[in-house]
């Protein structure tokens, strides 16, 4: 086996958050702490960078990071997910040696470089290949090494026309593409990424994609930290959710990812709502209009929550009507595991809602999802009940609901090709020939 | 937090093992040496940056230093008549503002480098010590450019050069090791306490009247005159006018003095520095 380039020990960063400032009841104890505050500034900011023996438990700190532990091999992407706060960034921080752990160890052997924020150190009065050449020392390039990728660089953002003009005149478009560019052109054995794709239009997102898939393929070993799951997904093999500055979850890419969203949808959803195939929600006579159960059939009404790509999908929505219908509409939106949402269809798309003129009562929805048209894997949807019309938040919704998962074993497709990773449907499109 | 080691077998790789660093260190120049691009650049940036989008541009270096020495000229020598060794007053102040413009604009610099680069330190890893060391270089620019106005003004009042005027490189370096220092010193208590940068421009006004810029040294009475040389910049300062304008024996003592505290605080700084560096990126 080849022995790991990364390796993480329990890693864990002790944070220190503000201290309460005091109030005071009287002006004497006012102007007492006013006299005494030089002293107490000093313990203050001293205390910011200093911890004691039993800091762990103190109510002003938090772990950012606690017993972080994985490795990584040679030539691996992995993807870092997780909520904001999570301590992903701490994490990225600590192995690029910007700040250093409270406890724990890591071990890495190969250059590294890190990209926090693009145009790190850009000063605006200096001119595009100033700043070429600064950024690209700041980000741990030799000189000479940027002397060689020097005109890639300038092709790469687009600038050559403004190779010499102080970035200060340039639009933030070309700032960003140029700021990009140098951090593109790095050459690490190993690259640690934080969020830095959302930078510049979307053409040129879709090309420092295509960069970073690049840097992928030639072997370098990437972390890579995003909330854009299509990109973590399309990029990393493999993945890290983290959670309060622990590891819930490592693992191949989509299972990661699969937990994560499942976490961002469900909140503490129970994991075997997915794999059911029906849920049931107790009445709440608070809400005019209310889901009570969702069950997920086949186009012959046979329970499952497990579909052929070559099979009807059909949502069966029991709802309470409690008052008269005033323009209540149902709407359902489908998710990838990635998080895109792949349609979003409401019972008025094609002609009045359904529901128009009802008495109060209780009904059902069965709503027919298209075959051929889901490529396999697993799906989340989201169903609301609302007022045309409403602002703020739907009357019902419901998101904890049964996960419907598609497979393939008849086609050539699912069987033989694969469906392509990054296209989020697979129709099935006839292509004849005359 | 860093050891480079390579020894493991096959390709060398660079090894970098990352964990909570205790004790003390002194400077990595093997690191130092790996950065050194950067060094260059970002000297060169500050100068350029400097002067950009301004009409006197590098002549600023010269109309801080000269303009000084007219006032001085004007309130301390024609009004105050404060003893100037025999020379004329205005080169014998020029001759200590050379080394102290350069050393009171190069420790404010650097005492107000790691706020500055702030954005820089969260963002990206790279040896802490190039930001105070920076602005200490980079100031040698102006210095070298006033330094060649007091040649000048040597020619105009034809003063000649001592041969002590060859051991002015070693006053420059006790100059610039005092000023890095200084500067390692106040980088790390200027970004943690913000009261740095309020006092820098009052301390080094005081400073100033605790150097002999604007008076000889040997108005100083004989017995706090050691006490006096612990200043390093006295050593320097009647250095640069003793091997310049030779208006008095090579002082010696002061020198010694001076040298040997600008050794303690440099080493001592260099310490300081490494040892709170690794805290920057948290209290910025």
């Amino acid at each position: 086996m080849f022995d790991p380039i990364i390796q993480v020990e329990n890693l864990s960063k002790l944070y220190r958050i503000g201290l309460r400032e005091e109030i005071h009841e009287s002006l004497v104890s006012a102007v007492v702490s006013l006299m005494k505050r030089p002293l107490m500034n000093l313990q203050r900011l001293r205390k910011l960078s200093t911890f004691g023996e039993n800091d762990d438990e103190s109510e002003d700190t938090i772990w950012a990071l606690k017993d972080v532990s994985f490795e990584v091999q040679q030539g691996e992407v992995l993807g870092i997910i997780g909520h904001n706060g999570a301590g992903k960034s701490t994490l990225l921080k600590i192995l690029s040696r910007i700040t250093e752990p409270t406890k724990g160890e890591a071990k890495i052997y190969g250059r590294v470089s890190s990209l926090l924020e693009v145009g790190t150190g850009f000063n605006p009065e200096l001119t595009g290949r100033e700043n070429i050449y600064l950024n690209g020392a700041i980000l741990g390039m030799r000189k000479t090494e940027i002397d060689r990728r020097f005109c890639e660089i300038v092709d790469f953002a687009e600038i050559d026309r403004f190779v010499d003009t102080p970035v200060k005149r340039y639009s933030s478009g070309m700032y960003v593409r140029l700021a990009f560019a140098v951090a593109a052109h790095l050459e690490p054995e190993i690259l640690l990424v934080d969020e830095v794709l959302a930078v510049g239009d979307a053409a040129f997102q879709q090309k420092c994609l295509g960069k970073m898939g690049d840097v992928a393929k030639e072997g370098r070993t990437v972390l890579f930290v995003s909330h854009n799951m299509s990109a973590v997904n399309t990029l990393c093999q493999s993945a890290i959710m983290l959670q309060s500055g622990q590891i819930a979850y490592h693992g191949n890419v989509a299972d990661t990812i699969t937990c994560y969203l499942e976490n961002v949808h469900g909140g503490n959803r129970n994991p075997d709502h997915t794999k059911a195939s029906s849920v049931a929600f107790p009445e709440d006579p608070a809400k005019p209009l209310q889901v009570r159960k969702v069950s997920l059939t086949n186009a012959q009404g046979q329970k499952k929550s497990c579909f052929d790509y070559q099979e009807n999908v059909v949502v069966n929505i029991t709802f309470d009507l409690r008052v008269p219908n005033r323009g209540y509409l149902a709407a359902l939106l489908l998710r990838d595991v990635m998080g895109n949402v792949v349609f979003f269809s409401s019972d008025d798309d094609l002609h009045e809602p359904a529901i128009g003129g009802l008495a109060p009562g209780q009904y059902s929805y069965q709503v027919k999802l298209p075959s051929y048209l889901l490529k396999p894997g697993r799906y989340y949807f989201t169903i609301t009940l609302n007022k045309k019309g409403r602002v703020g938040p739907p009357l019902d919704r419901r998101d904890s609901l049964p996960a419907i998962e598609i497979t393939d074993l008849n086609t050539r497709r699912g069987i033989k090709k694969g469906f392509r990773k990054a296209a989020v449907v697979a129709p099935e499109i006839p292509w004849s020939l005359t | 937090m860093t050891k480079t080691d390579n020894t493991k077998s096959g390709p060398v790789r660079p090894f970098v093992h990352i964990r909570p660093r205790t004790g003390w260190q002194l400077i990595d120049f093997r690191e130092l040496w790996e950065y050194r691009d950067l060094f260059y650049l970002l000297i060169w940036r500050n100068i350029k940056v400097r002067y950009a989008q301004s009409i006197l541009g590098i002549g600023w270096a010269v109309v801080q230093p000269v303009f000084t020495m007219v006032v001085f000229t004007v309130v301390f020598g024609k009004l105050a008549k404060i003893s100037s060794d025999g020379v004329p007053y205005a080169i014998f102040s020029y001759a200590a503002l050379v080394p102290w413009t350069y050393f009171s604009t190069a420790l404010t610099q650097a005492s107000a480098s790691l706020i500055g680069a702030s954005g820089m330190i969260s963002k990206v890893y790279f040896p802490r010590l190039i930001v105070p060391i920076t602005p200490v270089l980079d100031k040698l620019v102006d210095f070298a450019i006033a330094l060649l106005i007091l040649f000048g003004l040597m020619v105009w009042f034809r003063i000649e050069p001592t041969i002590w005027a060859l051991a002015l490189p070693f006053f420059i370096l006790l100059m610039i090791l005092t000023a890095a220092g200084l500067g390692m010193w106040l980088t790390p208590l200027a970004i943690q306490y913000r009261d740095v940068k309020y006092g820098m421009g009052f301390v080094l006004q005081l400073l100033m009247f605790a150097s002999p810029v604007v008076y000889p040294a040997s108005l100083i009475p004989e017995q706090y005159r050691l006490l006096y040389g612990v200043n390093p910049m006295v050593g320097v300062i009647e250095g640069f006018r003793a091997a310049l304008l030779g208006t008095r024996p090579m002082p010696w003592d002061l020198i010694a003095v001076g040298t040997i505290t600008a050794f303690v605080i440099a080493v001592s700084g260099a310490l300081y520095f490494r040892r709170t560096e690794r805290i920057f990126a948290d209290v910025v």
